[in-house]
């Protein structure tokens, strides 16, 4: 067996843990320090497996399996493909730039970034495994250390929002799980690989019932409206590093089920609700970005930005045409990434000001002109400017989608204007208008700060620049799927 | 396979200025004259590699506008998509190449006098550096996907530079202006290019171009020309799109003459022009674009006559010049259409500069607080009166030939109402463009100011464009034998019969445009504020812009806000409020059943028996039968 990669990049953030409960409280640039480099070592690992993935051969790389409890066939089996291997990459980044983000966290350092990695292996794990267990386990273990998070470090309003996103996060996995025993039960081949799970042919009755629970389960955690009023409660209250972890990652979770479990299980179920996605989707981009219009703290702008965005991903999943989907899972990276970046840098504001008001600001591109334009970069990224990778993944979802759902794409191409509106008008009342003296003693970014803000930035730049990287690798592992499963189903329009 | 320096490094010309943009941002941020000569260096580099395809398309006639040269090379390929990026070389493309190339090269070096003392001076070379790269990018396309790349990246460069001043609250709000109003056109152009796609398979222009001429569907054709002609309504600042062009006046001058006069704005017209084939297929689509464009050319030019600040009228010349370009092209005329483009773009560019000067003299932009300045300042005066004479029609100058080519390509397609809107305007222009010079640069000095010359960096430019604006028409006059018209065309070329008639009477509406300028702010002989004050309600109303502005804002601030708002509330209190609900629910019979909890295990068991049945024929319905 060769080195075991991707069991590697799962461990890392638990050793990392390991390491950190046996360093004293005092010595928390040590316990800072073996963050940076649990997650540095995802960081390479994932690239290492990114580049290494053979899109010749396509399918699922990397596997590991060791079988973990016979009697039920669960398999502890990890394996990625085109699908899975740009999320784990983007969980890599965002963790490790999370952790410089937080490079300033002094209050119970040690515990903090314990379950930080402790939530981040979670993470991995979900987007790891091939195995439909362990991925509701993991699962879980994400959503744990998360209310701790923000429940003891977070702000404004944090008991309440640390408890409703974890009461949300488990009423949806409790669908989910429905889902998962009632797949299991129905199959009968005592499994829970899901390759195999996929192979199998279901009764369209059950498709229909099935995906109905993972709809509405994962649907929780994209968010899919109404689902969604956790999520912004949730960004505005976490830490900085939990906000770029919970956006950037943690929705994702959400998406990334629906492709994995929902369509490539369901394909008819799939067939049958994704109208109803259809819809529901282009109210969370139109409605999302009104209500971002809205805001005036800057986390809730961006938190209800998420809302619009990955309604974007619901689109490219509800169209089920590879393109489409193709343009869902770039979405996910892309708005990962981006979200990402964004919070980084309101929290550096934050952390300085001790305000996210929008009213407080304005002018501040005098005194910090570098998460100025930082913030200009993933303003534009927001808005799905050319040159920066959220456009190719906005762009094919657009066209994957317009295939099937004119009026609705249409709908959803009006979102890139309304971002541009919400997007700008913060950039100008924040940074732009006359130096503000008020805040002449506040820092640039500088040092370590600028780290997460140069990783975060060039990704979205070198990927905007040369798109094929990822999408290429997301067509290899989406496109098989869709030419078994779904090209038989005859979902189409006018094209 | 032409051998040509220029053809064969093609890549070169945008890749010089990203690498200029590049190094000047991360390298030489702190090193000011140093950034600039990167900047102007790169643009050395493209301009000359232009010239060279200029020449090799003159000189070799196997490059046509029907038998371009194409290269390409594949940058995304999934199933469902595949995108190239590449370079269509033809006339039209070396023409624009040119246009584009030359302005940036002058401007640069201007900028270099004008910008003297700026703190963000190496910003402003790196901004333009990126500017002249999108530029090119979109100018070279070879398919829409392309277009619509480099369009945005304009877009952004134009953002960025309107905003240079950032401190200023008025180029705060002029910038975010300028990208939303971009962003609406946007939104229709990427609908119009997606359906393409979608009804052809392809990005690529001359794929295209094979796809519509076989296609007899005109239902579609039309609607993907209006979608993509909705580009061109926000770049070319085409009524109702029109409202953020003289608001990005607030970025420096140069800016202004080489972005927001010269080539950004022409993008429109340029795109128009690329894709013509498409408009050309549907009858309703040109009539749309030739009215738009010619009544846009009227009504900013109603505009003009009213405002008092130096480069605002300016921005309305350029709004009503693009007015014409967008409707020769609308008329049927590619060659009109672009013949106007490129000579137009000499002059705008010389007239902003000259406004440059100016203001870097005199630090002011009212006209009315200046006067006399051509005593102080005789070749920034000369250029100006050049330039006013170019715009307004005045033979031999070059807008004389470029604007009587679409005066005649209107009159000789038989659009008599456009011919007459067309007229007015020439009438208007010329009589604007007067008032603005004789103001400023005539009569007593109105305001206690202290003119001086520009440092030769400015002025040299000047002189440039002066003599391109002197001499540029003749490329395109009718007595000049394989001119402009013989090189960029649609189909076969076409050279309309020089019409003396026609040509008299468009000098003669010049003449009395500026004649009557003259009577008024000269001679005095009319009193224009007697006028303004008798038609109170009608100056007001063309001084205000028609009040699109006020209009537009009323419906951001009380529609769009308020939508926004209502919203807001609704998540608030209705979807979480239901949400909340549900969770008080659960408080609720969770704090009455715990009355449940009786501590009996039979109880407790007989529970879960009943719960595991009903589960399990939850499950199992569907299965057995049942759901369909």
């Amino acid at each position: 067996m060769s080195f075991p990669i991707l069991s590697s990049i799962l461990l890392a953030p638990v050793l990392g843990v390991l390491i950190i409960l046996f360093i004293p409280e005092k010595e928390d640039k040590i316990i800072k320090i073996v963050a940076a480099i649990a997650t540095g070592i995802t960081v390479l690992l994932s690239l290492y497996a990114f580049v290494n993935y053979d899109q010749s051969v396509g399918g699922i790389q990397f596997v590991e399996q060791i079988p973990w409890i016979d009697e039920l066939g669960v398999v502890y089996a990890l394996g990625v493909d085109g699908i899975s291997l740009p999320l784990v990459l983007l969980t890599a980044i965002v963790i490790f730039t999370g952790v410089f983000a937080s490079w300033d966290m002094e209050k119970r350092a040690k515990e903090f970034f314990v379950f930080l990695l402790a939530l981040v292996a979670g993470v991995f794990g979900v987007f790891l495994t091939t195995d439909l267990f362990f991925f509701y386990l993991f699962f879980e273990v994400a959503v744990i250390p998360m209310y701790i998070l923000i429940g003891v470090w977070g702000s404004t309003n944090k008991e309440y929002a640390a408890m409703k996103l974890t009461l949300y996060l488990l009423v949806g996995s409790a669908f989910a799980l429905i889902a998962v025993i009632g797949v299991y039960l129905y199959t009968g081949l005592n499994t829970f690989d899901i390759q195999t799970l996929t192979q199998y042919t279901y009764d369209v009755g059950f498709q229909k019932f099935a995906f109905f629970l993972l709809m509405i389960g994962f649907g929780f955690l994209v968010p899919m409206w109404p689902l969604h009023t956790w999520s912004p409660d949730g960004h505005v209250a976490a830490p900085t590093a939990v906000s770029m972890l919970h956006a950037g990652v943690l929705m994702k979770l959400g998406g990334y089920g629906l492709v994995r479990v929902g369509i490539f299980l369901f394909p008819e179920g799939a067939k049958f609700w994704a109208p109803l996605i259809a819809v529901l989707c282009i109210v969370n981009v139109v409605y999302g970005a009104m209500v971002a219009m809205a805001q005036k703290d800057l986390k809730f702008v961006i938190g209800y930005s998420s809302v619009s965005h990955m309604g974007y991903v619901l689109l490219g999943i509800a169209a089920l045409n590879t393109l489409s989907i193709n343009g869902a899972v770039a979405q996910m990276f892309a708005h990962g990434i981006m979200t990402a970046l964004f919070f980084a840098l309101v929290g550096n504001v934050y952390n300085k000001a001790h305000t996210r008001m929008i009213a407080d600001f304005g002018g501040l591109a005098h005194q910090m002109p570098r998460v100025a334009t930082g913030f200009v970069i993933a303003g534009l990224a927001s808005l799905g400017l050319p040159g920066l990778v959220n456009f190719v993944a906005e762009f094919s979802i657009f066209v994957g989608a317009f295939r099937v759902y004119q009026v609705l794409a249409i709908l959803a191409i009006s979102g890139i204007v309304i971002t541009a509106v919400y997007v700008l008008r913060v950039v100008q009342k924040v940074f732009f208008g006359p130096r503000n003296p008020r805040w002449d003693e506040l820092q640039d970014a500088k040092g370590i700060e600028l780290v997460p803000i140069v990783i975060l930035c060039g990704v979205l730049i070198f990927l905007g620049f040369f798109p094929s990287f990822l999408m290429e690798l997301i067509n290899n592992g989406v496109d098989p799927f869709v030419q078994e499963y779904l090209s038989t189903l005859k979902i189409g329009g006018m094209f | 396979m032409i051998e040509s320096i220029g053809l064969n490094y093609i890549w070169l010309v945008p890749l010089a200025p990203l690498v200029a943009f590049i190094l000047i941002t991360f390298l030489f941020k702190r090193f000011k004259m140093l950034s600039a000569l990167t900047a102007i260096f790169s643009m050395v580099i493209s301009f000359w590699l232009s010239l060279d395809i200029v020449k090799t398309i003159l000189t070799d006639h196997s490059i046509t506008m029907n038998s371009p040269l194409e290269k390409a090379v594949p940058w995304l390929n999934m199933n469902g998509l595949f995108i190239e990026m590449g370079a269509l070389i033809d006339p039209l493309t070396a023409g624009m190449l040119f246009v584009v190339t030359f302005i940036s090269l002058l401007v640069m070096v201007y900028s270099v006098g004008y910008m003297h003392g700026d703190p963000g001076f190496s910003r402003f070379f790196s901004y333009l550096a990126l500017f002249v790269f999108s530029m090119l990018g979109l100018v070279i396309a070879n398919n829409y996907f392309q277009m619509f790349v480099f369009w945005e990246l304009v877009g952004l460069s134009s953002y960025l530079l309107i905003g240079f001043y950032f401190y200023k609250d008025s180029a705060a709000q002029a910038n975010k202006k300028a990208f939303i109003t971009n962003r609406v056109a946007d939104f229709g152009f990427m609908i119009g290019i997606i359906i393409l796609y979608l009804y052809f398979g392809t990005f690529n222009f001359a794929e295209l171009a094979k796809g519509i001429s076989s296609s007899s569907d005109l239902a579609f054709l039309t609607l993907a020309g209006i979608l993509v002609f909705i580009g061109p309504i926000g770049k070319s600042g085409q009524f109702p799109l029109h409202v953020w062009l003289p608001d990005a006046m607030e970025g420096p001058t140069p800016v202004s003459a080489l972005i927001h006069a010269a080539t950004m704005v022409a993008a429109g017209v340029y795109l128009l022009a690329r894709g013509f084939i498409l408009f050309a297929s549907s009858t309703t689509a040109m009539t749309v674009v030739a009215y738009l464009g010619g009544w846009t050319a009227l009504f900013a030019a109603t505009i003009a006559i009213t405002q008092r600040d130096f480069k605002r009228i300016l921005a309305f010349s350029t709004l009503s010049q693009l007015g014409y370009m967008v409707m020769a092209i609308g008329v049927g005329s590619l060659t009109a259409g672009m013949f106007h483009l490129t000579t137009h773009a000499f002059f705008k560019a010389l007239m902003f500069l000259c406004a440059g000067s100016v203001i870097h003299a005199l630090h002011k932009q009212d006209i009315f607080e200046m006067g006399g300045v051509f005593k102080e300042m005789k070749i920034t005066g000369t250029c100006m009166v050049i330039g006013g004479l170019a715009i307004a029609g005045i033979p031999p100058f070059a807008g004389f030939w470029s604007k009587d080519e679409i005066l005649l390509v209107a009159k000789e397609n038989g659009y008599t109402l456009l011919y007459v809107l067309a007229a007015v305007t020439a009438f208007l222009t010329a009589f604007y463009m007067f008032r603005l010079i004789f103001l400023a640069f005539f009569g007593e000095k109105r305001s206690d100011y202290h003119a001086h010359e520009s440092p030769w960096t400015m002025t040299v430019p000047l002189m440039i464009l002066a003599v391109f604006s002197i001499f540029g028409g003749f490329i395109g006059a009718p007595f000049v034998e394989h001119g402009f018209a013989s090189y960029v065309y649609f189909g076969e070329p076409h050279h309309p019969k020089p019409d003396i008639m026609l040509m008299g009477s468009s000098t003669l509406i010049a003449l009395a445009g500026i004649f009557l300028a003259w009577l008024v702010y000269i001679k005095k002989a009319i009193s224009a504020e007697k006028i303004a004050n008798q038609f109170a309600p009608i100056y007001k109303f063309l001084y205000n812009k028609w009040y699109i502005d006020e209009l537009y804002q009323w419906f951001f601030d009380k529609i769009v806000l308020g939508l926004s708002a209502l919203l807001n509330w609704c998540d608030r209190y209705i979807v979480d409020g239901i949400a909340h609900s549900i969770a008080w629910m659960t408080r609720t019979i969770g704090a009455k059943g715990r009355y449940v909890h009786t501590g009996s295990l039979q109880t407790y068991g007989l529970v879960i028996f009943a719960a595991v049945v009903v589960i399990v024929l939850f499950l199992a319905g569907p299965v057995v039968g049942g759901v369909q």
